[in-house]
């Protein structure tokens, strides 16, 4: 076995404490990278991409109408009033739809917000893609202003055929005390 | 055996500097009596409140600090420092060294213990109370909606983690490097291997749940999101983090008490331990899978399909070199000259309660069904057939089997066995009820609860009650017998024992093995 000194007690120790350093930087370098990439990848924990999506796909499946539901929510303390112009839509599989969500700040000061999406049932949500997204950037809004926030979605042709309803829900968070580095980047 | 050239030193420096195994084994064992004291009384308050239905006695926020730190210190403070006094005691004298390979680090990995728990508990009487998220401390409870406490749990955490690693360090050093001439590993006993495994395991994972609370300290502090959503981080990770470091945790506490067990049924059913070598490698696939059965924890966290599958089959996997085990400890029984002393209670009551904790423990690895125990105290009914009639149970068998040869006094007999019978009845009434409970839908960490559980659950106070009570015989016998035991000075207390241990005079000199034995 490697000899890293004469020492036999010293030598082991020096393997122990090293393994000791590297687990623990394992969890920072290792597992937190490796479970952001295998939620994205596989699409879990309803988890959608967070990169616009380029569409591929020619043609509309006209046979699949899917039900899309939003649903809006404002994390703790986020006084915004928040919420979809819409409820409901329906929509058929390879089409791109547009959609707005409602935001209002009704504090004097301004302030930043992230949305969080999430979709159910989670195996929808590798079928779900964003071509646009207010959720992709931090939201910046005066004091006592209101703003449109857009949304284009496609949802996949190859979506299962038992799924006939989705559900988009975003958490609204705010990020003003946080946003001073690129803190929501990680 | 042992010649005394120099004494122990006198005094309260005795034990402040001492750098001696035994008085560092003997300050962890009464350290973690300590520690078992202290959250057995969480425990009595926890049982107190659950007596009936309805809240009694305390506020449902003091009960979750309850059922918090009761965990915390049962598992860090009592079971874990008890293994590791026992390690200390009889690591050297099992394979014929002379001392611990490192006993300065020794001391220090005993002497950074008490005031990490120290400060735990002291988040007792904090402003927001002590950490109420349970054991587990999931994240965002242990976070954003942590009380301030919290950054004491977490330095605590990393202190006691410190300990565990530098005592690890030092027991794999020390079986590495000075075994005496002619013991081969596969002539150790298997509470040396066992420990080996154990520290290994430790090694591994102690620095995961470092990392886990450093985390938890930059979220808390240092506006990262590794846990928030707000940020693009996720509460799941923590669990996924949590139970890397968890799972493997709690083969960490069942595997000494493996060792333990495999030195005492042997020697009073007088046969060798049968399948030595199946028990070395079983050991070792055991510490080997449990690294891929963390998500069993997490089978309703949202996993697609075949995770669920994989954790599922490699959690029943397990149970094969577990069954390996129970099957060579019955057929080292199996027509051999049996007796029943106390330590051979202790350890048969741990086989037949650890094999029912096993087999809800399969009942739980089966993903589907998992969703309706989990949380429920079905689970807690589980964990503590696998931990306190595991490795509670396989400690007190050790005090009572080693006790004459550490003190040379020989412990009252009928009072041992007393002991035994009050925690073995005690225990049952106290925790089979709870696996009826829990299949019948009674959640666990509540204060109160649906008026159809309140017989089962008083059932389970009083025999929480009397299973707590028969601790204070354990301790009274104890101390009984350091103080005004029989002398003995053979120095084989039992005569199918077998071991380096029991060719030194008794009691065990203060130095031993300062010319190595020969081992044939
Ligand atoms: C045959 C071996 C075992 C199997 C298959 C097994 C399986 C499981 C499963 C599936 C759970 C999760 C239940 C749930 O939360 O829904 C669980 C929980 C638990 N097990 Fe085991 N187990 C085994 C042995 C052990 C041993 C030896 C120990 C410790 C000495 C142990 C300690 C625990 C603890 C502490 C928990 C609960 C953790 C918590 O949520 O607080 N288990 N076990
Ligand atoms: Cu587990």
């Amino acid at each position: 076995m490697l000899r890293l000194n004469n020492n036999p007690v010293l030598d082991t120790v020096i393997k122990l404490v090293t393994t000791a350093v590297a687990m623990f930087a394992f969890v920072f370098v290792v597992m937190v990278p490796l479970y952001d990439v295998l939620c994205d990848a596989l699409g879990i924990n309803g988890k959608t991409s967070g990169e616009a999506y380029t569409a591929v796909q020619a043609g509309v499946d006209e046979s699949r109408t899917i039900t899309i539901q939003f649903v809006a929510t404002n994390n703790e303390s986020m006084p915004w009033e928040f919420g979809p112009s819409v409820t409901m839509m329906k929509v058929n599989p390879g089409a791109s739809n547009d959609t707005v969500f409602l935001a209002r700040n009704p504090l004097p000061q301004a302030m930043i917000a992230q949305a969080i999406p999430s979709v159910s049932p989670a195996r929808a949500a590798a079928y779900f893609h964003k071509t646009e997204c207010f959720c992709f950037n931090q939201q910046p809004l005066d004091g006592e202003t209101a703003t449109d926030m857009p949304l284009q979605f496609i949802v996949d042709r190859d979506l299962p055929q038992d799924i006939k309803t989705i559900t988009l829900s975003y958490t609204l968070f705010d990020i003003t005390d946080l946003v001073d580095g690129d803190v929501a980047a990680r | 055996m042992g010649d005394h050239h120099h004494g122990p030193a006198k005094g309260l420096s005795r034990w402040l500097f001492t750098t001696n195994h035994k008085d560092i084994g003997t300050m962890y064992l009464w350290f973690s009596f300590a520690m078992f004291i202290l959250g057995g009384s969480f425990a009595m308050i926890i049982r107190a409140e659950l007596f009936q239905p309805g809240m009694q006695l305390v506020d449902p926020a003091f009960f979750n600090q309850m059922t918090t730190l009761h965990g915390l210190v049962m598992v860090f403070g009592a079971i874990m420092p008890s293994f590791v006094g026992l390690a200390n005691w009889m690591i050297p004298m099992m394979i014929g060294a002379p001392d611990m390979a490192l006993p300065r680090m020794n001391n220090w990995s005993f002497w950074i213990l008490p005031p990490a728990f120290l400060i735990l508990a002291s988040t007792l009487f904090m402003e927001g109370g002590a950490p109420a998220f349970g054991w587990t401390f999931y994240a965002p409870l242990s976070t954003t909606y942590a009380p301030p406490s919290v950054t004491y749990f977490i330095f605590s955490i990393h202190v006691l983690g410190l300990s565990s690693i530098m005592g690890s360090i030092n027991i794999i050093a020390t079986v590495m490097n000075m075994r005496a001439p002619g013991m081969t590993y596969m002539k150790m006993p298997m509470f040396v291997w066992t420990w080996l495994i154990t520290a290994f395991l430790l090694v591994a994972v102690m620095p995961v749940l470092a990392g886990a609370v450093t985390m938890m300290l930059m979220d808390i502090h240092f506006g990262t999101s590794f846990f928030s959503a707000a940020g693009g981080g996720d509460p799941v990770l923590f669990q996924h983090i949590f139970w890397f470091f968890g799972h493997p945790e709690v083969y960490i506490i069942i595997l000494p008490a493996f060792g333990v067990v495999s030195q005492i049924i042997p020697a009073f059913s007088r046969k060798p331990l049968f399948g030595y070598d199946s028990m070395v490698y079983a050991t070792a696939a055991i510490a080997f899978l449990s690294f891929v059965v963390w998500a069993h924890h997490m089978y309703t966290v949202g996993m697609p399909v075949a995770g669920e599958l994989f954790f599922m089959y490699a959690t029943m996997l397990i149970a094969v070199p577990t069954g390996v085990k129970v099957f060579n400890w019955v057929s080292t029984m199996w027509r051999g000259a049996m007796t029943f002393e106390t330590p051979m209670l202790f350890a048969i009551g741990f086989l037949v309660l650890f094999t029912i904790g096993g087999f809800t423990g399969l009942m739980l690895s089966i993903a589907p069904a998992d969703f309706q125990y989990h949380d429920s105290y079905f689970v807690v009914a589980h964990f503590h057939y696998v931990m306190v009639a595991g490795a509670v149970f396989s400690m007190s068998a050790a005090v009572y089997y080693w006790l004459p040869k550490w003190c040379g006094r020989m412990y009252n007999e009928t009072m041992g066995k007393t002991h035994f019978w009050i925690s073995f009845i005690g225990f049952n009434i106290a925790f089979f009820p709870q696996h009826f409970v829990g299949l019948a839908g009674m959640p666990r960490r509540i204060p109160d609860y649906a008026l159809q559980f309140a017989d089962f659950n008083m059932l389970s106070s009083i025999g929480a009650f009397i299973y707590g009570a028969s601790q204070i015989l354990f301790l009274y016998n104890v101390v009984a017998t350091i103080v005004a035991g029989k002398p003995t000075s053979e120095e084989k207390t039992w005569d199918g024992a077998e071991g380096l241990e029991w060719t030194v005079a008794t009691p065990a000199p203060y130095h031993t093995f300062e010319t190595p034995p020969q081992v044939k």
